[in-house]
């Protein structure tokens, strides 16, 4: 498949908006649940971290 | 090798952060490789022109919605059967990941759809199993938060995660039992793929990505959830003196 230009290229053939629009979101949900992942993961090692520190577990 | 070793969670944790980094990688680089057969290689559709593009992340996000609830289904029977802590974690683990896939399926079918049959959406039996999929997703996860102790919301959330299993054959087979404005499956165990050769290596190769990335991101959650559970453990004191 050759693209005769960029502006072909997001163009889609007329499709643009819905073939980007579907790859647009999914990059935005992986990048979102990457994202929640990391922050929780930091979260509950604080967490735990602080609790261990006091000694209350 | 013994089994029982490995759902061991002081075991797993360790294991299981040395496995991430990898497949996180070969997630990349298969997504990377997959766009560009998608994009680059794939030839215009004849019928759909560009447009048809977006099967190469529908039907792999599709694929997996179902299969990440098999996987749930059969950690959650497991659970159940022999109350191994380590199958609930899994089964939490994968969870967010099906029900995101889930929705990435709805939406890339909604932006398929408009163009190709002029709706957003029909209540179309595959459609409409699709979706409850997703309520089935988002109906154990609550169930699951809503309990407060751990082993009754295991328990609570595998049997709705069994008893909604029943919903994935109906969506697989949605298209042959009932008229569906969806089309049939364009690729079968059974018989020759009805695509052209570069379109379907595309979409394999993008479901193999989605593979990999459902195991990256179930595996550090599991790890994390790991963590939680066994934080009167030594070997989580131990742990915590590292780096996340």
């Amino acid at each position: 498949m050759i693209w005769e230009s960029w502006q072909a290229f997001w163009a889609m053939g007329g499709y643009g908006l819905y073939v980007w629009g579907s790859f647009g979101v999914t990059l935005l949900c992986v990048v979102a649940e990457v994202g929640l992942l990391r922050r929780h993961r930091l979260q509950v090692w604080r967490r735990l971290k602080r609790m261990k520190s006091w000694d209350i577990q | 090798m013994n089994l029982y070793h490995y759902a061991s969670p002081s075991t797993f944790y360790p294991l299981a952060g040395k496995l991430v980094p990898w497949f996180a990688a070969l997630a990349f680089i298969l997504t990377i490789a997959g766009l560009y057969i998608g994009f680059f290689v794939a030839p215009t559709d004849f019928q759909q022109g560009e447009g048809y593009r977006i099967i190469f992340i529908h039907v792999p996000a599709a694929w997996m919605s179902m299969f990440i609830y098999v996987v749930m289904a059969f950690w959650s029977a497991i659970g159940l059967a022999w109350n191994t802590r380590l199958s609930f974690v899994m089964a939490r683990a994968l969870a967010p990941t099906g029900a995101m896939f889930t929705f990435v399926a709805l939406w890339t079918g909604a932006f398929w759809g408009k163009p190709m049959w002029g709706a957003w959406w029909v209540w179309d039996a595959r459609l409409t199993s699709e979706l409850i999929l997703l309520f089935l997703y988002v109906g154990v996860m609550a169930l699951q938060a809503a309990i407060d102790d751990p082993r009754r919301a295991d328990r609570a959330g595998a049997l709705l995660n069994l008893v909604g299993v029943i919903n994935v054959p109906i969506i697989y087979f949605s298209v042959k039992w009932w008229n569906t404005l969806h089309q049939g499956s364009s690729v079968s165990l059974t018989r020759a793929p009805s695509m052209a050769q570069t379109m379907l290596w595309g979409m394999l190769i993008m479901a193999l990505a989605a593979w990999m990335y459902t195991i990256a991101v179930a595996l550090v959650r599991a790890r994390t959830l790991v963590l939680e559970r066994e934080r009167q453990t030594e070997w989580v004191r131990v742990q915590l003196e590292g780096q996340p």
